[in-house]
């Protein structure tokens, strides 16, 4: 077991690939698939791992763009030389989902009719068409089959939607802090967000202009979101009942962690799209595959091998909703491992250093193709 | 990287137990080991070409357990068993793991609905040790298969070779096999005096 380093400087690209037909019938053409790569792919091309990001991620999960980049990509503590996902060893393919607003096909790219961004003339995208385009990329490195697919959050619905999509694609599957259906909660949280996004003055239906942006719609959307992901025992810790830091007179709130909030809020505008994040929760709110006897068929094409994994702190996605997808899977005779990791940072856990996730991710990847 | 052959050599040497175990299943079996621990018997089956898997609570065990490669589900065996299928298993291993359950009367009807054979190893309280003890001392016996104290036990129940076949009597459970073991060999004369540990083969 070699040091842990990172991938360093890292190239995004993108790939433009042929047609997609999407859920709802209409057709992607081209289907664009913003992409980086860590790692070397073996002659055989046995060592490719595609990496999903969650709902707000990007392709940018390792390494850095330039030298002046202070933070390195979302996943970097796992994924580098010497790391859960050893790019020494393996081939990490991370790509951009479709519907999102980080170089993929998705609302703002160019309608060619118009010459304008699609806007909310974009066709709805599912967590399917997401794993479709993914395969589509897959397929252009000459890949038929993944070592593995892995996600949290959304990137684990893509990576179960994987698995049932194309059962002969990959030898395993990796899905950490995920569900097999939005709870009536989970989309409630994302009904707000979108609500928030809808009423702002400058929505306009979704078509609206570079210079007036619904920045304040979304922002209220990534507050509401960013208190699910963290949890009771992290903001007591962090925020507690203390008053911003600087001077009380001109920030926006009396409490450290409503000022921490809407700093997240104003940054995350600068970075996200409104459409996209309407698009992208809604992906997440329609991705259903029932629950138990339903979800068991459901699961049932499934060939890979499964690692679960949830979060003791989680409540947005709790750990019940794990143990449905292992239940399932269990009772359609798959192999499959489920840990729940004590932690104290709710369902950002997955993204944040823990030797034991380190140590599950890695002996999941070291086990024997045919065990 | 776990040395299979340190583990199998060393393992079997000190439990009679999994000696047995690994002695009566046969390969291209299935297997669902609850409280399987460090997954240590399931890797030995595994290697006997068995397939198992384990249900485990303690979290440290469970990344042990998918380090070796052993199939397992980490949570509570009172609540992890009502999605299997009738006889999905041919054999459900209780390795000491029945004394610690709040209701072994109902784990071992739902064992028996799920597998075709259930396998339950247990400590001896009637073990002749542990009589000296209470007799002697007038205290709660910590011996080296009942390690703990009474404030710190994660045993809920305490049985012997008797309470153990009277419960089957009474419960309409066919033993198949029974075995006696203390530390390194199997115990034919008095089993309930002079045995540490029970296996029970049970249909």
């Amino acid at each position: 077991m070699g040091s842990k380093q990172s991938v360093g400087i890292v190239e995004p690209k993108t790939a433009v690939l042929g047609d997609l037909r999407l859920d709802n019938g209409s057709v992607l053409s081209p289907t664009v698939v913003a992409y980086e790569t860590y790692g070397t792919l073996s002659p055989n091309k046995d060592n490719a791992i595609l990496i999903c990001h969650a709902l707000s991620g990007d392709a940018h999960a390792a390494g850095f763009h330039s030298d002046g980049e202070k933070r390195p990509g979302w996943w970097d503590e796992y994924i580098g030389p010497g790391k859960a996902f050893d790019t020494n060893q393996y081939f990490v393919i991370s790509s951009n989902v479709i519907g999102g607003c980080k170089g993929s096909s998705g609302p703002m790219s160019i309608n060619p009719v118009s010459g304008k961004p699609y806007g909310s003339s974009f066709p709805f995208v599912s967590i399917k068409d997401m794993v479709a385009a993914q395969k589509l990329l897959v397929e252009s490195f000459g890949i038929q089959r993944l070592l593995c697919v892995a996600g949290g959050s959304m990137g684990g619905m893509q990576a179960l939607q994987w698995s049932i999509s194309y059962p002969d694609a990959l030898e395993n599957c990796i899905i950490l802090a995920s569900s097999p259906e939005h709870s009536a909660m989970q989309i409630a949280f994302n009904e707000v967000g979108r609500q928030a996004i809808l009423s702002d003055p400058n929505w306009n239906n979704g078509l609206y202009e570079d210079n007036a942006t619904p920045r304040k719609g979304l922002a209220l959307a990534r507050m509401m979101g960013h208190i699910t992901y963290l949890s009771d025992h992290k903001m007591r810790e962090k925020f507690g009942r203390n008053p911003p830091r600087g001077n009380l007179l001109n920030s926006d709130s009396d409490f450290a962690v409503g000022s921490y909030l809407i700093y997240q809020g104003e940054s995350f505008v600068d970075r996200f799209d409104a459409n996209s994040y309407i698009y992208v929760t809604k992906a997440l709110d329609h991705f259903s595959l029932g629950k138990g006897q339903e979800l068991t068929k459901a699961l049932s094409p499934a060939q890979c091998r499964f690692l679960v994994v949830s979060y003791s702190s989680d409540w947005l996605y709790p750990p019940s909703q794990s143990r449905e997808i292992v239940k399932s899977l269990e009772a359609s005779d798959k192999r499959v491992f489920y840990v729940e990791l004590t932690t104290n940072e709710g369902h950002d856990s997955f993204l944040l250093p823990n030797q034991r996730q380190e140590d599950v991710i890695r002996g999941f990847l070291n086990m024997p193709v045919n065990e | 990287m776990i040395d299979s052959k340190i583990l199998s050599s060393t393992t079997l040497r000190e439990r009679p137990d999994f000696a047995y175990i690994l002695d009566v299943i046969s390969p291209g079996s299935r297997v669902l080991d609850l409280g399987c621990g460090n997954g240590d018997l399931l890797y030995l089956l595994k290697q006997k070409g068995i397939r198992g898997q384990g249900i485990e609570k303690d979290e440290d065990a469970i990344v042990e357990c998918i380090r070796k490669g052993v199939y397992v589900h980490h949570g509570d065996i009172d609540e992890g068993l009502s999605h299997h299928e009738d006889k999905r298993f041919d054999y459900v291993i209780l390795n000491q793991t029945i004394q610690e359950t709040r209701h072994p009367g109902d784990i071992i009807k739902e064992c028996l609905r799920i597998g075709k054979r259930v396998i339950i190893v247990f400590p001896n309280f009637g073990y002749w040790e542990v009589r000296f003890r209470i007799l002697f001392q007038g205290k709660t016996p910590v011996t080296d298969l009942l390690p703990y104290r009474w404030f710190n036990t994660p045993n809920l129940h305490f049985l012997s070779i008797l309470d153990f076949q009277e419960f089957c009597d009474i419960r309409g459970f066919t033993v198949e096999d029974r075995a006696f073991f203390t530390d390194l060999k199997q115990v034919k004369f008095s089993p309930n005096f002079f045995a540490k540990l029970a296996l029970f083969q049970i249909r």
